[in-house]
């Protein structure tokens, strides 16, 4: 957590402000009890009216002062912890976004947007109570002893016993308390669990009708919490009085050894009573500290949880003197390339060499986990080879600026992802430029017109985020439409014509040939069907190229092809 | 500390607003009602525990009051009257501390027991109620509900329901014990109530704007983090990332002033109390020291009007964020109520009728059905099928091919006509007989956070080790079950990451197999499967329609063509029904279909 507290340094002089004006706040509160006395020990016993009221207008400008500051302190520890907080998230979001595919993939992208929003915003509630209480309860402990020994050394010695005591109490409760809490929050996560599984597995359960099994694993998770539950409230249950009996007691001891200092003369009643009031604050600080501690190990997570993100850096470096392409626009050449996901034993692609040539459909074909789409996401430097290299334009695409690499490129992913704006917003996607009748082209392409303009607004629609508001076919095919778009010099399709329909999917790919003209197409996919007619195919198997060629050549020669074929041929025999 | 803790900007401060306050009040209270003897004796505690805590100052001003008298007059203090006085007040600091202790350690109990209760109708609420429900309320909304409105009532219960008790007694035992010492002292003290009033009032009002419109701006950040690194992919391929950063900083910036005003707003309330507070100890230590000099009242009465103006502001506090939970709560209540009063899918009697008597043929008898009942989409459909057909269900995507599903499986009712099983009617059994006797293979993959032995076992209660694994085997799962670190013992995690789209696939037969259905309910849809585990799902599929009567919603020409019966849908509605050569002779629809998927490839293997 201390990592993160270097992002307070541009708040610097917030922070000595806070600082100075707390300080003197708690001096002006702590000086209230003194003057108290005096209106007692002068004032009273000597019968002095004007004594009083002088004081007491002291005491009244002092009470001002103090609440102003106290304002003061307020708004700037507001100022730099929400500020703290937006620095922090705005830090964490463009470093997630520099992040490469093999980054995100070992944290998760749910894992990511919690760590983002929930917890930064605990760490930012921390930073706020650490102003208000962390900083302020230490001041006023010491505050409060300096001026109670100064009232009477002697009777401080009630302290030496009763802090330690309180302190030992608060000690022993949070440690039997904290691991409850963990306990807790996991029995929460098991509730939820539960609970999400029976919603989206309604129809199973009630298909197999074991809605009587899923109650009885609720409730037992429900119970569960419940206990806990009680535990832990149970535990707090103890904390409150035990805290009120140790100041309370305390109190007591100081009228008691207090009467005795007024018997021997070597106290007044007034500073007694101003000891009470400092034992108060001595106390309560001790009590607000505490509390302040519950919330450290919740930040302690959050804060390891963010660090941990800060800490990984992008293996993908951008070269110190990028290279322009030279060659043909649109080669693409795999040289002997190799690679791994981090921590895997097997290659998810090795040794695979191929050109991909403008104006040609080069097919990828293969079962799950051979590497189709891996081997896609090496061509816009999602992931970097581990040997080998990828060429484009006759440059290595490491030595090429990730910007001009990608603006070369239009990727339509397995899973078509939409952004919140208007459609045309998401088409021309980061691309302003895109004039609009090639933008109606691209939606025309894509087979995407006509849904488009039988929405109102037409390509002024609005899309909802995540494109919640378009059916899975509509979102594949605006996806497609956006790389359509910027007629990049090599398309990359990832199995990108699942959701649709037959009729649709027959039509976009009629469409698509024409378009795509003089374009390098690369198409993944998982049926002959798809890559018959492609210039060639790669034929894809654990990892390596089992064969490359054109459809009849691979039949004739390739036993990985024909397999594949005769799986899906059985099929079409029967037709 | 508690007041800040009251304020702070977790609670929803009045965010939304119950709409019938004392309804669901009544009804909130409810439920509490199962535990009123415990509540009782909470409330009893609570009363002993604040009123020992109220007659503690005036004891301690006693004490001072004696060691003051005897100073002023010279003589030495009466320690036999001080201990006294002492040994009462520790004699009430624990009584009090004690009654404190029980009273929230019973209200542990009862409000988390209140709650699990509630938790448990909502669940089995939630079992209840048709699919027709379900279809309608996306489950991220029925989830919030069933946590975060529940935890919300659960939070103020603990605290609201503790705090007004020991809040309104301690207000009335102050007042009471400071008008008991001097009636012109309190007037003094009751100065400053005005203040705190309009102080609350006015930063309750001023925060609760700025938090609302915090909470819609972090709504708004959090949702654009989330679509940005959703398609994280796509915002790197197509150099989005500056654009996203822009908008990204406009919304965080917005976020920043809502949010620092709502902390700023809500963060006056200590300061400004703790400065009424201070005024209050001041006017009493004037107005205190002016009294004892005209000895109207002793110096340890003026001990304990600190102290209880001290002790005054704390309930004053709580009463204003007090007010807001409750609020929420009954929000909260509110929408959790919504859910429980629903109506439920009626309950039906088990009939005489032994399901496992019946044999597999199912027809349709003037069928009508549509998701409301204005816009039928079946209408008079007329369908006998015979033990051991295949029934095949094709049409575009989005045709309502799923309806057929919903109706078979019971999920929803038809309108009008009959549907029977085996010659009884659906209408003479319980919706758990007639499911009892279909099994269903779905695109949805559904496999829940347990061992793949739990999840194959699903299908059927009570299934032993052997059922399992032979299950697994002809549903070629067993193959790569085994390849696994853990075999059969492998825990699904929640997204199931640790096995393939098609291995879950695979996993959901064997779950229909070793239920043994005597009808069966598949979907061949088998998107981004690749071949050889497709080859397997085929298989598989095929291994469990042998003998059994099957819907298949099909996607494989050769499964359609062996087809006994073809129904066409498109647009939810059965267009065309007939043999795969029937309907080609009909040149509809189907026709259509068909010739638009070989316009193109000879083998064309999928339709």
């Amino acid at each position: 957590m201390i990592a993160l507290f270097k992002h307070l340094k541009p708040y610097t002089r917030f922070i000595l402000i806070i600082l100075v004006s707390m300080l003197a706040g708690i001096l002006l509160e702590l000086y209230l009890p003194t003057l108290m006395a005096s209106i007692v020990d002068i004032g009273i016993v000597d019968n002095d009216m004007g004594h009083i009221l002088q004081t007491g207008g002291w005491m009244v400008v002092c009470s001002l002062l103090a609440g102003a500051l106290t304002v003061i302190v307020t708004y700037f520890t507001s100022r730099v912890s929400v500020g703290f907080g937006r620095d922090l998230r705005r830090k964490l979001f463009i470093h997630v976004e520099g992040l490469s595919l093999q980054e995100f993939d070992r944290f998760g992208t749910a894992s990511l947007i919690t760590r983002t929003t929930n917890d930064i915003k605990q760490i930012q509630d921390v930073v706020n109570m650490m102003f208000g209480m962390m900083i302020r309860a230490p001041i006023m402990l010491i505050g409060g002893i300096i001026l109670a020994v100064s009232r009477d050394a002697m009777l401080s010695l009630i302290f030496l016993a009763s802090l330690p005591v309180l302190a030992c109490l608060i000690f022993l409760i949070m440690r039997t308390a904290i691991p409850l809490f963990r306990s807790l929050q996991n029995k929460t996560d098991r509730l939820n669990l539960l609970l999400r599984e029976s919603l989206t597995g309604l129809r199973v359960i009630r298909a197999f009708n074991r809605t009587d099994y899923e109650k009885k694993r609720f409730d037992q998770a429900n119970e569960d919490y419940r206990d806990i539950g009680i535990k832990v409230n149970r535990m707090i249950a103890v904390l409150f009085p035990v805290m009120m009996i140790v100041m309370n007691f305390t109190n007591v001891a100081i009228v008691w050894f207090g009467g005795i200092r007024v018997n021997e003369g070597v106290m007044q009643v007034g500073n007694m009573i101003a000891f009470l009031q400092y034992a108060m604050m001595i106390l309560m600080s001790l009590i607000m500290l505490s509390v302040a501690f519950i919330m450290i190990p919740r930040a302690q997570a959050s804060a390891t949880r963010i660090n941990e993100v800060i800490q990984l850096h992008s293996q993908i470096k951008e070269p110190a003197q990028p290279e322009s392409g030279k060659a043909v626009q649109g080669l693409l050449e795999f040289k002997d390339v190799t690679f791994r996901y981090a921590g895997a034993e097997r290659a998810a692609v090795e040794s695979v060499s191929f050109v991909a040539r403008p104006g040609e459909t080069t097919a990828i074909i293969g079962s799950t986990g051979s590497g189709k789409t891996t081997l896609l996401q090496l061509i816009p430097r999602f992931y970097d080879v581990e040997r080998g290299s990828i060429e484009v334009d006759g440059v290595n695409i490491r030595d090429m600026s990730q910007k001009e690499l990608r603006a070369k490129l239009g990727y339509v992913p397995q899973k078509a992802a939409l952004f919140r704006g208007t459609i045309a917003d998401n088409i021309r996607f980061g691309n302003g430029d895109i004039p609009q009748e090639q933008l109606e082209a691209a939606l025309a392409t894509a087979q995407a017109a006509q849904f488009v303009s039988a929405k109102e607004g037409g390509i002024n629609a609005e899309v909802s985020q995540a494109g919640g508001n378009l059916s899975g076919g509509q979102k594949q095919r605006l996806s497609i439409a956006r790389a359509l778009a910027r007629k990049p010099e090599i398309y990359l399709f990832d199995d990108s014509f699942s959701a649709l329909d037959y009729k649709t999917d027959a039509k976009l790919r009629a469409a698509l040939r024409q378009e795509t003209g003089q374009a390098t197409v690369i198409i993944v996919a998982q049926r002959v069907s798809t890559v018959i007619d492609a210039d060639q195919i790669i034929v894809l198997d654990e990892g390596k190229v089992a064969g490359i060629g054109k459809h009849d050549e691979l039949l004739k020669g390739n036993r990985i092809y024909q397999e594949i074929v005769a799986s899906q041929q059985t099929e079409g025999a029967s037709a | 500390m508690s007041n800040r803790r009251g304020m702070s900007p977790k609670v929803p401060m009045g965010a939304s607003k119950p709409k019938d306050f004392k309804k669901t009040l009544r009804r909130l209270l409810g439920y509490l009602r199962p535990q009123r003897k415990k509540l009782i004796t909470v409330a009893v505690m609570a009363l002993m525990g604040t009123l020992f805590n109220v007659v503690s100052p005036k004891l301690l001003g006693e004490a001072t009051s004696s060691i003051f008298d005897s100073f002023l007059k010279g003589t030495s203090v009466d320690f036999a009257l001080l201990g006294k006085l002492l040994i009462w007040l520790i004699a009430l600091y624990a009584l009090s501390a004690a009654f404190t202790f029980l009273q929230q350690y019973l209200m542990a109990g009862v409000s988390q027991r209140t709650i699990a209760a509630m938790r448990k109708e909502v669940n089995e609420k939630l079992a209840r109620l048709p699919l027709r429900f379900f279809d309608k309320h996306p489950y991220g909304d029925l989830l919030s509900r069933a946590v975060n409105d529940i935890d919300n009532i659960n939070n103020s219960l603990q605290q609201a329901l503790m705090q007004i008790i020991t809040s309104i007694i301690t207000i009335i035992g102050i007042i009471v014990m400071m008008l008991f010492i001097s009636p012109l002292l309190t007037l003094v003290v009751c100065v400053t109530i005005p203040l705190s009033v309009i102080v609350i009032r006015f930063v309750a009002a001023k925060s609760q704007k700025y938090f609302i419109s915090q909470q819609a701006t972090l709504g708004q950040v959090n949702g654009h983090i989330e679509e940005i690194y959703g398609g994280h992919q796509i915002v790197k391929a197509y150099g989005y990332e500056d654009k996203a950063l822009d908008t990204f900083d406009e919304m965080n910036e917005r976020l920043y002033q809502t949010n620092w005003k709502a902390q700023f707003m809500s963060g006056l309330m200590m300061p400004m109390m703790m400065f009424i507070g201070n005024i209050g100890y001041v006017l009493v230590s004037i107005a205190g020291g002016i009294l004892v000099l005209n000895g109207n009242i002793r110096i340890g009465d003026v001990q304990a009007f600190i102290q209880y103006s001290q002790q005054f502001n704390q309930p004053m506090m709580q009463a204003a964020s007090i007010a807001n939970m409750i609020q929420a709560a009954l929000a909260s209540a509110e929408r959790v109520f919504a859910v429980l009063d629903e109506p439920e899918e009626p309950q039906e009697q088990r009939t005489l009728v032994d399901p496992k008597e019946l044999h597999g043929s199912v027809s349709f008898q003037h069928v009508s059905f549509g998701y409301d009942s204005e816009n039928p989409i079946i209408r008079d459909l007329n369908l006998e099928v015979k033990e051991g057909q295949t029934i095949a269900i094709v049409g575009p995507t989005g045709a309502g091919k799923t309806t057929m599903i919903n109706l078979l499986m019971r999920f929803y009712e038809i309108n009008g006509g009959r549907l029977k099983l085996g010659g009884a009617d659906f209408n003479d059994m319980s919706r758990e007989q007639v499911r009892s006797r279909f099994a269903m293979v779905i695109q949805d993959t559904w496999l829940f956070n347990g061992t793949i032995r739990d999840n194959i076992a699903y299908g059927k209660e009570g299934a032993t080790e052997e059922e399992v694994v032979e299950a697994a085997r002809r549903a070629y799962a067993d193959d790569f079950i085994r390849t696994l670190p853990n075999g059969y013992d492998t825990v699904l995690t929640e997204e199931a990451s640790n096995i393939s789209q098609g291995q879950r696939q695979l996993l959901t037969i064997a779950r229909a197999i070793i239920s043994d259905p005597l009808i069966l309910i598949l979907d061949e849809a088998t998107s981004s499967v690749d071949t050889r585990t497709e080859m397997n799902i085929q298989k598989a599929m095929k291994e469990i329609m042998e003998g059994r009567t099957s819907f298949v919603i099909a996607h494989r020409l050769s499964t359609i063509k062996d087809a006994d019966l073809i129904l066409v849908m498109n647009q939810g509605e059965i267009i065309e029904q007939g043999t795969h050569l029937e309907l080609l002779r009909q040149k509809g629809f189907y026709a259509d279909l068909h010739n638009s998927q070989f316009s193109q490839g000879q083998d064309e293997a999928v339709i």
